[in-house]
């Protein structure tokens, strides 16, 4: 860095800017390479099932796609509200039937 | 048996081509019988970079589709009798390549050739596919810029999830970096991306850096390769890539900033 720009120079680095959003960039963009491409739409009909008997949020449910050598592994997460809630979606369903 | 080298980068403009015309030189020069192949089809630029373009008779579709023979349609470099030239077809037909025809044509040249190397278009498509498929080692062309730093990545996860090493559960290909228009002064001031930092998210073997250069221009402008501009920053530094390929230890050059004292002092460019 010359002597000029040192008194020039308040504004940040932008290299450090670049190097930053390209970490969580990449980081993010790594976890969904070489997944079935089948996972966003598989968890939207997972969810609209489940909805159907019990009212959960967006995020209760995670599928997570696992690859060892050998075996694939698809995991299914979902946090179930407490049972007031179940209850009241389940009749709700029962009536609508 | 051939050593197929795929040049990539998945961004345009980083400097594959000109990256695959000189290492396919310095491999060349060195006494290694080469071939070097424009994956491009439709654009069609190898031929201009190695000054040939008014020698091209017949071209990779056409041996591909049988018009002619490998022979009919390969160029010998005017400056290196080691070197030849396969230009791609100037076809607007997309689909004029196909797998099963390169893998013919690749196996065909393995006979003769030590190196092949295949410069693949920009892009994630079928004629940047179909030149990193077969390939046993790739050069990952990357600027010190966000985007090219992110499709490199993205590059490397296709080398090693479809090429043909990957499909067929053998050894992966060999990736190695090579960070094209380095500026050491404009990383010294922090506004460029420095060789740790790219390597921080890619880690790749890196094979070298070249400076940012007016060589590489003047080279394209008299279609020469700028390994042969051997007084050049650029051109030395293909020709330290080609060593180290070839398992030489040359220590990295073009790192640092070589201004003069004052010049630095004052911020002259």
């Amino acid at each position: 860095m010359s002597l000029l720009d040192y008194f020039r120079s308040s504004k940040s680095k932008t290299a450090s800017v670049a190097k930053e959003r390209l970490q969580i960039l990449v980081a993010h963009e790594r976890y969904y390479r070489n997944k079935p491409s089948y996972l966003p739409q598989l968890q939207e009909e997972l969810m609209q099932v489940i909805r159907k008997y019990v009212e959960v949020d967006q995020d209760a449910i995670s599928v997570k796609f696992e690859q060892d050598d050998n075996q694939e592994t698809l995991e299914l997460n979902i946090v179930l509200p407490d049972a007031q809630h179940t209850r009241n979606a389940a009749t709700e369903a029962g009536n609508a039937l | 048996m051939a050593r197929i080298i795929v040049v990539t980068s998945g961004k345009g403009g980083v400097g594959k081509t000109t990256t695959s015309a000189a290492i396919a030189m310095g491999l060349a020069k060195r006494g290694h019988k080469t071939a070097v192949i424009d994956f491009d089809v439709g654009l069609r630029n190898l031929d201009l970079i190695m000054g040939c373009e008014r020698r091209v008779v017949y071209d990779f579709v056409n041996v591909i589709n049988g018009e002619a023979n490998l022979n009919q349609a390969l160029i010998r470099d005017k400056n290196c009798n080691q070197l030849y030239i396969l230009p791609a077809s100037q076809t607007r037909d997309k689909d004029a390549l196909t797998l099963e025809g390169v893998g013919r044509v690749l196996e065909e040249l393995s006979k003769d050739f030590k190196y092949i190397v295949c410069d693949s278009p920009a892009g994630i498509e079928k004629g940047a596919n179909l030149a990193m498929y077969y390939a046993d080692d790739a050069f990952v062309v990357t600027n010190p810029e966000v985007s090219s730093v992110r499709d490199s990545d993205r590059m490397l996860g296709i080398l090693a999830s479809k090429s043909r090493r990957a499909e067929l559960r053998m050894d992966p290909i060999k990736e190695f970096l090579l960070l094209t228009r380095y500026d050491p002064s404009r990383v010294e001031s922090g506004e460029m991306l420095s060789l740790e930092d790219v390597q921080e998210i890619l880690s790749l073997h890196l094979l070298g850096i070249i400076p940012e250069s007016k060589s590489v221009l003047n080279a394209s402008n008299a279609g020469i390769p700028v390994i042969l501009d051997e007084k050049s920053d650029a051109g030395q530094a293909y020709a330290d890539v080609v060593a180290r390929y070839l398992g030489e230890k040359r220590p990295h050059r073009f790192v640092e900033n070589k201004k003069g004292f004052l010049r630095k002092l004052f911020g002259g460019k």
